[in-house]
């Protein structure tokens, strides 16, 4: 798993304050292309907030994110997602109402569609549709996509999400707590999942459970309390003294 | 949104019962009629944001006065124009104006969306209101657009008037529900139905979604234009009340009466409301609660329920009290009794979307 | 126009700003604390400018009609919230926006059916019924006078209330965040009611001191509606700061282009709403996004 020199996205010193709370602090990460990029941290550390600033969902209050080397700090949600630049959210955010072969049809179109191709009639779409099984497929959602997403189990929902993420065809994947609430069964073919699509794409992985993490990651990164604590290879995060102290030994 | 294709034919039933009408009805029913059509199309076109893309605009209807006062703004005093030169300035009119009104407020959301279409709908309002530009607060008359077509002129006689122009009301309601039923299917309208259900993941999707929202604000602004140049060409005659947001509520109204769920709701809510309308009317002249309170001794008191009977607004005002709450999904709400159901074959609510 | 001229004016634009204060102050709570749109507001602000009309025809003197419009309204916003607001909390924009349409429509037909459509001028209350001399030349109405105070000492006690009180710390979490109100709990069907009446004391009040002022008339209550609406969008959600010096701005900017550029300023304020759009969506006394 040999990463590619120049990183992919990246970020220098990256601060978001609420009010008076800094939630994220000072925070320098680099994501490279074949590499699976695990966030850890306990609760209200921040790591959502660092998807939220990386997605283009929050403006930072001070620092900088390149994308290939460019500036995209003031770059909004929808044209990161253009860029390439896709994420899920930790609560599933999905439109249940729909069916989930037209939830991660809406997901394709977004990418895939140029202005002009908006006024085709969308039973007519059939390209779109080819593309939105295929992701279905590949998260083990095949069956049955005519099904409403909004009667789905908690786990459906969480794949829906997840394939949605992939539907654009992104090189950064930015998962926060992709598995929260899947059974053992799901975790362990979204485990494979995970370090299939770290072969071509970046990916920013949040997830508290610390076997899974330390099984998938091929870097890892600690935050506390809106910084970063320690950044290293899975061994030497093992390894850190501090992490060990604050985090690892209170978790276990 | 889109019908069934029992749905269809119920409604291409519908449509030929609508035509057939000015044989059947006295010159004053189908006047009240066209009425009703020019109220559909507003209703129809509003629905395009308030249904469809989940917009609660109070503004709506400054698009549709614009395009009426336009019709009275570029016509000669003697003589009317070609409706081929009125209905585009009038859609035109509409439209831009909407894209300015739509270009600002679609920066917020909510209830300050609200607040916005309203307050830049009364601007407008105030700008005929308060300005000699369109005969002030008491209106004007103007010349009927007239329906001539690459050099055919279609003549009629003032008799044959309040048919021929049911007839342009009501082809021109047909096309913009084909329209906008071809606008619902298309991937476009997948996106504004993404955009109702759940904006903030469309946004993480990669839409734009401002960009969506102004093209359906534009285009439901300039169908409010259409109805608004029937309006004018209806009535031969504009003053700022058709301006004002009173306007607007009242066509939510229609859509709310009609049901969000789907693209014929607005039309038979707009269709339900006229008739509506007319209740006070229809009790002022077989006074029937003043004759029932006389036979029983009670004159007096008769008159005065007569004379509250007769108050179209505050008829308006409980009818939209009980919608909202008893009714609050319209008469598309209310559902057959169970014994009569299967003889329509109607299908219950299996199919309909869940507003989220 | 002369500096007493300009003096005047700008004591106009500020006892108007006030008065759209108490007006719009109501709409932002009401709005930040349940998440109602009340399109009604305006009608209440007409019921006290009639409180204030008929109380004056019954007694002969304005006096009775401020305590009766600040109770009376009090009483009234709380049975409408217990009776109607309550059940519509968690109903979606369009249902509100009906209901409360309803209601303009009701409290309008009422109107009519008990004064009739006709204007009516409204007496100043015999008290302040003179003006205080300010230059040599130049003399002030002691009513207008007494509006600036009396709104500015209702303002100051809505201030207190919001920032001293453990109430006014309720409010203020919930118009921040409005997931918060859940977590009140208990409380909650308290703190909706209290605020619903203060809104309600609030526009009836700014409508029995505006009606010496402006006379009573059908549907007055819809301009004042829409202005208010301008200032909660230019002061920025969930601030009362924010509305109050937003009010103040519309009413000098107002008062000051209908006395000397009259031909565009009925224009300005939308102008004005238009520049903060573009400039900070979010209202310029608001929080940033
Ligand atoms: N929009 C917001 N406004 C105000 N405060 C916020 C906002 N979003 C997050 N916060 C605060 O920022 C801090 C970090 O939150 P964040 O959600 O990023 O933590 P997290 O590491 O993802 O936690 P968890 O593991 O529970 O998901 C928290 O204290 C949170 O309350
Ligand atoms: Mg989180």
């Amino acid at each position: 798993m040999k990463a590619d020199a120049a990183p992919v996205l990246e970020t220098t010193a990256l601060s978001k304050s609420f009010g008076g709370l800094s939630a994220v602090r000072d925070v320098s990460i680099a994501l490279n292309r074949g590499e699976l990029h695990a966030v850890i941290g306990p609760n209200g550390a921040g790591k959502s907030t660092l998807v939220n600033l990386l997605s283009g969902e929050l403006r930072p209050t001070s620092g900088e994110i390149r994308l290939d080397g460019r500036p995209v700090t003031d770059t909004s949600a929808p044209h990161m997602a253009q860029a390439g630049v896709a994420r899920s959210f930790q609560r599933t955010n999905i439109f249940p109402p729909l069916s989930i072969l037209e939830n991660v049809r809406l997901a394709v179109q977004a990418i895939h569609t140029p202005m002009r191709g908006l006024l085709r009639p969308h039973s007519a779409a059939r390209d779109l549709d080819t593309r939105a099984a295929a992701v279905l497929e590949r998260v083990g959602l095949g069956e049955a996509p005519h099904r409403m997403a909004g009667t789905l189990s908690h786990g459906e929902q969480r794949l829906i999400e997840i394939a949605m993420t992939l539907a654009g065809n992104p090189r950064v994947l930015l998962l926060d707590e992709p598995l929260a609430g899947m059974g053992n069964e799901e975790s362990e073919a979204m485990a494979r999942l995970l370090k299939d699509l770290a072969r071509d794409h970046a990916v920013l992985l949040i997830e508290h459970d610390m076997d899974f993490v330390f099984s998938v990651a091929d870097r890892m990164t600690v935050m506390v309390e809106g910084a970063l604590m320690a950044s290293g290879p899975p061994e030497a995060i093992r390894a850190d003294a501090a992490v060990q102290r604050t985090y690892l030994g209170a978790a276990s | 949104m889109l019908p069934t294709t029992r749905g269809a034919f119920a409604l291409a039933a519908g449509a030929v019962v609508l035509a057939l009408l000015p044989f059947m009805a006295q010159v004053y029913y189908v006047e009240l009629a066209t009425t009703a059509l020019v109220a559909a199309m507003l209703a129809l076109s509003l629905q395009l944001l308030v249904g469809c893309t989940g917009l609660v605009s109070l503004g709506h209807g400054a698009f549709y006065g614009l395009a009426a006062y336009t019709v009275y703004l570029v016509t000669p005093e003697d003589a009317g124009l070609s409706i081929m030169i009125t209905l585009p300035l009038a859609v035109l009119a509409a439209g831009a104006a909407a894209l300015f009104v739509g270009a600002l407020s679609l920066r917020t959301r909510g209830f300050f969306f609200l607040m916005v279409t309203l307050a830049f709908g009364q601007m407008i309002f105030f700008i005929f209101h308060d300005t000699k530009l369109g005969g002030g607060t008491d209106g004007a008359y103007l010349a009927r657009p007239a329906l001539s077509l690459l050099g055919f002129e279609l003549t009629y006689t003032r008799r044959q008037r309040p048919v021929f122009l049911y007839y342009v009301a009501l082809v021109q309601l047909v096309a913009m529900y084909l329209f906008l039923a071809f606008l619902l299917r298309s991937l476009f309208g997948r996106v504004l139905e993404g955009i109702r259900i759940n904006e903030h993941r469309m946004r993480a999707l990669g839409y734009d979604t401002y960009r969506y929202k102004l093209a359906a604000f534009v285009i439901g602004g300039a169908l409010a234009g259409v109805a608004g140049h029937m309006w004018a060409m209806h009535r031969a005659f504009v003053n700022p009340e058709i301006i004002g947001w009173h306007r607007s509520a009242e066509a939510l109204l229609m859509i709310l009466l009609g049901g969000l769920q789907s693209l014929h709701g607005p039309i038979l809510g707009a269709l339900a409301f006229t008739g509506l309308g007319e209740l006070p009317q229809l009790v002022g002249d077989a006074k029937p609660f003043a004759r029932f309170f006389s036979a029983i001794g009670l004159a007096d008191f008769g008159l005065r329920v007569q004379a509250l009977a007769e108050r179209k607004l505050l008829l308006e005002g409980l009818v939209i009290l009980a919608v909202v709450l008893v009714l609050p999904r319209g008469l598309a709400g209310l559902r057959w009794p169970r014994f009569i159901r299967p003889a329509f074959g109607g299908r219950p609510a299996g199919n309909e979307r869940v507003q989220p | 126009m002369s500096f007493a001229g300009f003096l005047a004016q700008l004591l106009n634009g500020v006892q108007y700003g006030l008065l759209l204060f108490l007006i719009a102050s109501g709409l932002t709570l009401i709005f930040g604390v349940m998440g109602i749109i009340n399109l009604a507001h305006g009608s209440l602000f007409m019921v006290g400018a009639y409180v204030a009309f008929l109380t004056t025809r019954a007694v002969g003197s304005a006096w009775l009609a401020l305590p009766l419009a600040l109770i009376g309204g009090a009483v009234f916003g709380a049975l409408l919230e217990r009776g109607l607001f309550r059940h519509f909390y968690r109903r979606d924009h369009l249902d509100q926006v009906l209901l409360t349409f309803a209601l303009i429509l009701l409290f309008e037909e009422t109107r009519s059916i008990l004064v009739g459509n006709d204007f009516y001028s409204v007496p100043v209350p015999a008290a302040f019924d003179f003006s205080v001399p300010i230059t040599a030349g130049f003399s002030y109405s002691a009513y207008r006078f007494a509006v600036i105070a009396i709104c500015l000492a209702l303002a100051v006690v809505l201030f207190l209330w919001i920032e001293r009180t453990r109430m006014g710390a309720i409010i203020r979490a919930a118009a921040e965040k409005p997931e918060m109100v859940d977590v009140i709990g208990i409380d909650a069907r308290r703190v909706h009611m209290t605020v619903f009446a203060v809104g309600t004391a609030l526009a009836l009040t700014a409508g029995a001191l505006a009606a010496p002022l402006y006379s009573v008339y059908p549907g007055m209550g819809d301009g004042f509606l829409i202005i208010s609406f301008v200032v909660v969008v230019i002061g920025g959600l969930g601030s009362i700061s924010g509305a109050f010096w937003s009010a103040l701005l519309i009413g000098l900017v107002d008062t000051l282009g209908k006395a000397y550029v009259p031909a565009v300023a009925g224009l300005a304020i939308y102008v004005l709403m238009a520049g903060v759009l573009i400039w900070r969506p979010t209202g310029l006394f608001g929080q940033r996004g």
